[in-house]
């Protein structure tokens, strides 16, 4: 008895967070069957981007540049489609993201369809758009945990950087009604150099707030945030003090607040293993139906990417559609990966990065010191750093809009 | 200034008595044909006597109560399995995964 009780430790099978230092890869347990998909295990989790309407304008938004129209979206019947397909697949988790998945007027109903088919659901918001009713209706069908983005930790800057007058006071009415709920809260903050020096305070935030966890995201910079570099990029010293401030923060607040963060890999030696790995453990449906394997790689152009609306099955797609297979594994790399040691830890780092810094998406990251493209795009961030170009070019369907230069808000971005 | 927060995980003791709260779903994963626990970001793969235990936790059952249970099925020593159902227990709880019942209501 004691031997096997033992043995029955409950093992971290594989956390689905992208992007955070929990992604192990220790999908040993669940992959040892692979009925479905024979190759490649279907994901434990898929995001489904319902929309990307979304009333907050972020100038690092993750969707591509190219938002897909409402007119294009997928129907409440087809995501309804898609959601027993995936549960039928043996998907697990299903992260409603968006855009702002509460733009859909169906998201209760898809909430709800979700749970029918017993998928894990979980709920990546803004939260300006929810009310208290609704947050409670979404309880009510099944809603499992709920994560709510916040720009900062007042609403200054916070309201600045979404560009959402009175969005950051919303969040935490609705970071409440969550925890009121007894749904459990996640805080996702993205940091760039226009908040950083408020993360102690964001940390304080989210634990005043009862979240249950804290994500300490880091800029990406392709799409969105690649145009608004200059405005992003934070300065080394603000990176040294980050990881400090974590670090403080992980300890002090053990059984209090789990914290997840990596460090932006402009600043670090190798790339982080984006998703994952191309096409290994994740894959993302557009508002329009495309199966994509992050969120961002529409911003790749020149790959064809498979639409749920095709006649072939979402598994089909996963396995066998060019634009998974094309970055799958290791065999497609150039050097220096091909004969590096660390290539089945980083698989190469992020494509998405790759083509936005390099222009070919099959080359290696040059988050990476030894990409030949490092030195130089380093270099550049680095200048961008101390520039001091603060002004944000916001997100939205018209391309972005300039943010007007406003004497207060200039104030109000240096005021650091 | 702000009080540090108390720790809001639970203690596993003999008295207490577990269930699993509504965001932390056990749950047999047909296509991979394991059991799993579903919790926010995270896909936990228990094993057997883990699932058995974790069945029996339903908030009304004190810990003292399933190891009695156990004990009596696997004809094994007591003070073993206090010690590793406690151990389990207090794993998933620092996780965030456990929860205790609340007094209920006569
Ligand atoms: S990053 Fe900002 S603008 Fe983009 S979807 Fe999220 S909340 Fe909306
Ligand atoms: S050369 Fe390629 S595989 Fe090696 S560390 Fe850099 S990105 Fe990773």
């Amino acid at each position: 008895m004691s031997r096997l009780i033992q043995d029955a430790a409950i093992t971290d099978a594989s956390p689905v967070v992208q992007d955070s230092p929990v992604v192990q890869d220790s999908l040993a347990v669940l992959e040892r069957t692979r009925s479905t998909a024979e190759t490649y295990g279907i994901p434990l989790a898929v995001l489904a981007e319902l929309t990307h309407r979304c009333p907050l304008q972020c100038p690092y938004c993750s969707n591509p540049v190219e938002l897909d129209r409402t007119n294009s979206e997928l129907t409440t019947d087809e995501w309804k489609k898609v959601l027993s397909e995936l549960a039928e697949i043996g998907v697990l988790q299903i992260h409603f993201s968006g855009g702002e998945p509460a733009a859909r007027k169906d998201l209760v109903e898809l909430v709800q369809h979700a749970t029918d088919v017993g998928l894990y659901s979980n709920l990546i918001t803004s939260a300006v758009l929810l009310t208290r009713d609704r947050l409670a209706a979404l309880a009510d069908a099944g809603l499992c945990h709920v994560q709510i983005s916040f720009q900062g930790n007042e609403p200054v800057v916070a309201d600045r950087v979404g560009g959402y007058r009175g969005g950051h006071a919303k969040k935490l009415d609705v970071a409440r009604w969550t925890r009121a709920l007894d749904l459990p809260l996640t805080v996702n903050a993205v940091m760039h150099r226009q908040n950083l020096h408020q993360l102690a305070d964001i940390i304080q935030m989210a634990v005043d707030l009862d979240a249950d966890r804290l994500e300490v995201a880091n800029v990406q910079y392709y799409g969105w945030a690649l145009k608004n570099r200059a405005a992003l990029m934070p300065t080394i010293e603000q990176i040294d003090d980050t990881t400090r401030i974590v670090e403080d923060a992980r300890m002090r607040l053990k059984g209090v607040l789990d914290i997840d963060f990596v460090v932006p890999d402009y600043y670090a030696l190798r790339p982080k293993k984006c998703m994952g790995g191309w096409g290994r453990q994740f894959f993302n449906i557009s508002p329009a139906g495309k199966v994509l394997p992050c969120h961002a790689a529409e911003t790749i152009t020149g790959l064809d990417f498979e639409s749920v609306r095709s006649n072939h099955s979402i598994a089909w797609i996963w396995q066998n559609s060019e634009a998974f297979n094309r970055y799958r594994g290791t065999g497609w790399m150039p050097e220096p990966c091909q004969s590096c040691a660390f290539k089945e830890i980083d698989f190469g780092g992020c494509r998405c990065q790759a083509f936005a810094l390099t222009g070919d998406a099959g080359n290696t990251d040059p988050a990476c010191t030894l990409s030949p493209h490092h030195a130089e795009i380093f270099k550049v961030a680095e200048a961008e750093s101390s520039a001091g170009a603060d002004r944000f070019l916001y997100r939205n369907f018209k391309g972005g809009t300039l943010e007007p230069q406003d004497e207060a808000r200039q104030d109000i971005s240096n005021g650091r | 200034m702000t009080e540090q927060p108390r720790n809001r995980r639970m203690e596993v003791s003999e008295a207490s008595k577990p269930i699993l709260p509504r965001h932390a779903r056990l749950k047999f994963d047909e296509t991979r044909q394991v059991w799993v626990i579903l919790a926010p970001e995270r896909v936990l793969a228990p094993d057997e006597i883990a699932v058995e235990i974790l069945q029996l936790c339903d908030g009304a059952r004190s810990v003292a109560d399933i190891v009695e249970l156990l004990t009596a099925k696997y004809n094994a020593p007591r003070a073993d399995i206090v010690t590793d159902v406690i151990a389990m227990l207090q794993d998933l709880a620092d996780k965030g995964f456990l929860t205790q019942a609340r007094e209920a209501a006569p």
